[in-house]
This record gives C-alpha cells, sequence and structure tokens, in this order.
C-alpha cells in the first residue's frame, strides 16, 4: 500500500521537512510505495528574516525571493492551491479549488501572520517590518526621516523574539551612518518587565542601551494608535508620544486553523516532545503555528522538522520511531551594523549569550545566502 | 483554590524565550472577560512578575502556590 504524505504549507518547516523525507525515502518515492504531496498558497518562497535588512537598505527584495518549486526535490509533487479544511477524522485535506487530498501522514506547517488589524490605529499610524510591502514601506520612511522620536513597540505573541532588539541596534547604525544621530531619540518599549524575553539578553542589552543612548520602558503592551495625534497607548494605562513608530503587530496562526476546528488563534495543539497534534497519532505540527511556549523563529521550524522527518521516516520503514524534540532554539542577533551575538537553548538549557564579535556578524550574514541550502535540507 | 473551575491553562514550564510572562500577556489578551487563567512556571521570577503585571492592567489575581518544582499562578480577566 502506497503511504501518502501531505504537507501543508510550504514555509521553512514544511519545505525541510519535504525535503528531508525524499531524501530519507528516496527509494520509496522512485518505487511509488510513498508519495509526498505540499500543498501551499503562493508559488514563492521568501527569506523572511531578510526584511530587517530590506528596512535598511542593505538587502534588495528581489534577494530573498525564489520559487518554491526549485527549492523542492523534484519527487515532491507541489500544489499551489491553499487549504480550506483540515478534516483530521477523515484523514483528508481540502484546498481552495476543491480538490481532496487523501493523507496517511500529515504535516501542518502553515506558519503564523501578522494581526495589525488587531490594534486599533496601526494601519494609519505604524510601520513595521514583518512582510515584504511594510519592509519596503519603513525603508522608504527612513530614507525622508530627518529627525525627531522614533518609538520601537512590539506586539504579543509574535515570531522571532529577537527582532525588535536587532532593529533597535541597527538602527542606531544606520542614523549614526546618515549624520541624524543626534537629531533623533530612539525609545524601546517591551511587553515584559525587562529588555527582552531572555534574562541574560535583558541583562546584557542594559549597558549597551545606555551607552548608545536609548532609551527604553518595560511592561509597555500597545493597545491603540492615535495615528493623528501620533500618540500610542497601552494596556497598562500609559501613552507615548512618537514622530515614527515602527511597532512590531501581534501575530495568529493561520485561519484554516481556527476555521477547521484545530486549536484557538490559529495555535494546534502540539506535544512538546514528539510534536504530534493532541488526539491524532498520524498527525504532526513544525514550526510557527505549534502552540509550544517557545520561540517561533526559523531555527525552531528547522530543528522541528529534523524530528518530525525522523519520525515519520522510521515510523514507515521500522513501525515505530524514538526521536523527539529537546526544545532547541538557535538565535544570531544583530547588534549594529558590523556585530553580533548568539545564542542557543532548550527546555532544559538556559540561554548564554556570547560576546557580540564581527564574526558572528558576517556568520549572520553568510546565513542569509546560505538558507536556501537549509531549506533544501542540505544544511 | 481547588475547587475554583479553570477555563484555561497555560503550561509555561520549559519556555525560556518567549517566557511565562509573555505567554500569560497572549493568553490574557486572546481570552474573553470572566475567563480563570492558570498559568504554570518554573522560574521563580514569575511569582513576583505576573501578580505585579495582573494588577497593573487591573486584571484579578485570584492566588498562587508552589508545586512540586513549579508555581501555579491563577487570575481571572475581568474586563
Ligand atoms: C523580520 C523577521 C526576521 C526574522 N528573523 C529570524 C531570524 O533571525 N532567525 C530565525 O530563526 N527566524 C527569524 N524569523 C522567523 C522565521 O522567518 C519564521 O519563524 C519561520 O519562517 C517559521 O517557519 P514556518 O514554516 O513555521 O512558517 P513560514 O515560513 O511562515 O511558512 C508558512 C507557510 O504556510 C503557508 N500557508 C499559510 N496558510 C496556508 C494554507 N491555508 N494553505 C497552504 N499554505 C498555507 C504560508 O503561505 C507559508 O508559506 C524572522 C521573521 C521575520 C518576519
Amino acid at each position: 500500500m502506497t503511504k501518502r504524505i501531505v504537507i501543508v504549507g510550504g514555509g521553512t518547516g514544511g519545505t525541510v521537512t519535504a525535503n528531508l523525507l525524499a531524501r530519507n525515502l528516496y527509494r520509496q518515492l522512485i518505487d511509488g510505495k510513498v508519495v509526498i504531496n505540499m500543498i501551499t498558497d503562493k508559488p514563492d518562497h521568501v527569506y523572511q528574516p531578510g526584511f530587517l535588512y530590506i528596512a535598511f537598505d542593505k538587502i534588495r527584495p528581489d534577494e530573498i525571493v525564489r520559487k518554491q518549486r526549485e527549492l523542492l526535490d523534484p519527487h515532491i509533487n507541489l500544489f499551489v492551491d491553499p487549504a480550506v479544511r483540515i478534516d483530521r477524522d477523515n484523514n483528508v485535506v481540502i484546498t481552495k479549488s476543491g480538490k481532496e487530498h487523501h493523507y496517511d501522514y500529515l504535516v501542518i506547517a502553515t506558519g503564523s501572520k501578522v494581526v495589525p488589524e488587531e490594534i486599533p490605529g496601526f494601519r494609519e499610524g505604524a510601520h513595521h517590518f514583518y512582510e515584504m510591502e511594510a519592509a519596503k514601506k519603513l525603508r522608504d520612511a527612513l530614507r525622508k526621516f530627518e529627525g525627531g522620536r522614533i518609538v520601537v513597540t512590539v506586539g504579543v505573541p509574535h515570531k522571532c523574539p529577537v527582532a525588535p532588539l536587532e532593529f533597535t541596534f541597527m538602527l542606531h547604525d544606520y542614523l549614526k551612518e546618515r549624520d541624524i544621530l543626534d537629531k533623533t531619540e530612539i525609545y524601546y518599549t517591551y511587553p515584559i518587565n525587562r529588555l527582552h524575553a531572555l534574562e541574560p539578553v535583558a541583562n546584557w542589552a542594559v549597558p549597551r542601551f545606555e551607552q548608545k543612548g536609548i532609551k527604553y520602558e518595560t511592561l509597555f503592551n500597545m493597545e491603540e494608535i492615535d495615528a493623528r495625534n501620533k500618540v500610542v497607548r497601552t494596556m497598562e494605562g500609559t501613552e507615548l508620544s512618537y514622530d515614527l513608530l515602527v511597532a512590531i503587530p501581534p501575530h495568529k496562526g493561520a485561519p484554516v486553523i481556527q476555521e477547521s476546528g484545530m486549536g484557538s488563534d490559529g495555535w494546534v495543539t502540539t506535544d512538546r516532545k514528539l510534536l504530534r497534534n493532541a488526539g491524532y497519532d498520524n498527525v504532526y505540527v513544525v514550526g510557527d503555528t505549534t502552540d509550544l511556549p517557545i520561540s517561533k523563529a526559523g531555527s525552531t521550524a528547522h530543528f522541528q522538522s529534523d524530528v518530525v522527518a525522523e519520525r515519520l521516516t522510521s515510523e514507515i520503514l521500522e513501525g515505530e520511531s524514538s526521536s523527539e524534540y529537546d526544545g532547541k532554539v538557535v538565535c544570531f542577533v544583530e547588534t549594529g551594523f558590523d556585530e553580533a551575538t548568539y545564542v542557543w537553548f532548550n527546555y532544559k538549557t538556559p540561554p548564554k549569550p556570547t560576546p557580540p564579535s564581527r564574526m558572528l556578524h558576517w556568520m549572520k550574514l553568510g546565513y542569509n545566502r546560505l538558507y536556501w541550502l537549509s531549506a533544501k535540507g542540505v544544511l | 483554590m481547588s475547587e475554583l473551575k479553570i477555563d484555561r491553562t497555560i503550561d509555561a514550564r520549559g519556555s525560556a524565550c518567549p517566557g511565562p510572562l509573555m505567554e500569560l500577556i497572549k493568553g490574557v489578551k486572546s481570552a474573553g472577560v470572566g475567563t480563570v487563567i492558570e498559568l504554570l512556571s518554573c522560574e521563580k521570577g514569575t511569582t513576583v512578575d505576573a501578580p505585579a503585571w495582573i494588577k497593573k492592567v487591573g486584571q484579578e489575581f485570584i492566588d498562587m502556590e508552589e508545586k512540586e518544582g513549579y508555581w501555579r499562578i491563577v487570575m481571572k480577566k475581568i474586563k
């Protein structure tokens, strides 16, 4: 009997999982004993961390986009046709065109999406860099910026927890390069009572902010933006005025998850070690769409894909698998235009940032190019 | 506290990042008024940070207890 694997979502997690499976099950794919079908919603694959560099004019938009088909092993079938319903009781995914994809194993990798509309006034009053068009708009606004107060604020939840901090450090260097640092006040705000979710990173950032003259305020959860008066108001009852506002929008999972009754706000209930969807042993979940209390990051999606591909391969070839996810996350953190640091942690090991260096910055720049090999399952 | 009906459990044990307080903020934002939420955390700091934030944003802090190797904090979304 042919085993049918369906992967929904052609971003980082879905693509890595599909390519690893194709490599592990090469023989079975050739012999027709396994079929891998990927369902995604657009023909292009975008390297999202590149948005940060687009905002500062350091990368061109076309440099971070590739055709999804070219990233996938040729034995994987690609359907650019969004999933509109996932019916786990009948093992079928239904797409917009009406096609039914029956599966023996399902991998959900539909990621997360920004929902700026959840914050009144966001569209009119704020910039962000979490989508291509928004990053280009912010780049244009920064090019024209001649001084004033730039407020950075952070919605909850959001992917890539280090991006707001990276943005702030890079903004400092950008303004310095443009000779307008002395005419600008950078004001960073954060939802919890320190500068970053990771305590060692927060402690490490404080003296650096002070040395660079970056102001900050914590316990700051934006509730609404008054675009006309250029003011952000918070859940905590405070308000802050700005000349340019860069706000990380809150995120939700893909609508298809909520609409299929698979988890509130689009976050799928996921076993933290086995990465299975609760109650369904043949349904795996990778990446941003899990409800796990860990960073929503490309590295997380990648490490989870390693486990899911290993588990599915062993289940198909041997009947069972012992592979488990240990909560591993790795992040390079830009600390300006020419230095970066690096953290890794898992469920049991807390993070410990290394001192920033030029070498780590070059590694991050290098990874920005190597990502495509990562997506192909080579790296 | 044991007889109180919990509507939503946020298990943030082992969460280095985004961490228990951020998980709680996320939970409170998406919950309806009247929801009773329990937060589980292995970080001792949460026993100070979470009640302080709950009070600061005008929500109801109900109780806190130490369990084996973790803490349980209960609150209600009242607005
Ligand atoms: C500005 C920025 C900077 C970042 N920096 C870093 C970084 O430095 N390091 C890091 O590790 N991570 C970083 N990230 C985060 C990283 O990009 C994401 O966490 C990662 O892409 C998550 O992978 P995923 O597969 O879960 O989701 P995605 O890569 O977002 O893929 C989800 C896919 O599912 C598709 N999809 C959604 N709904 C449907 C549907 N109904 N049917 C079919 N397909 C669907 C989407 O179109 C998308 O292609 C950054 C993100 C941003 C925005």
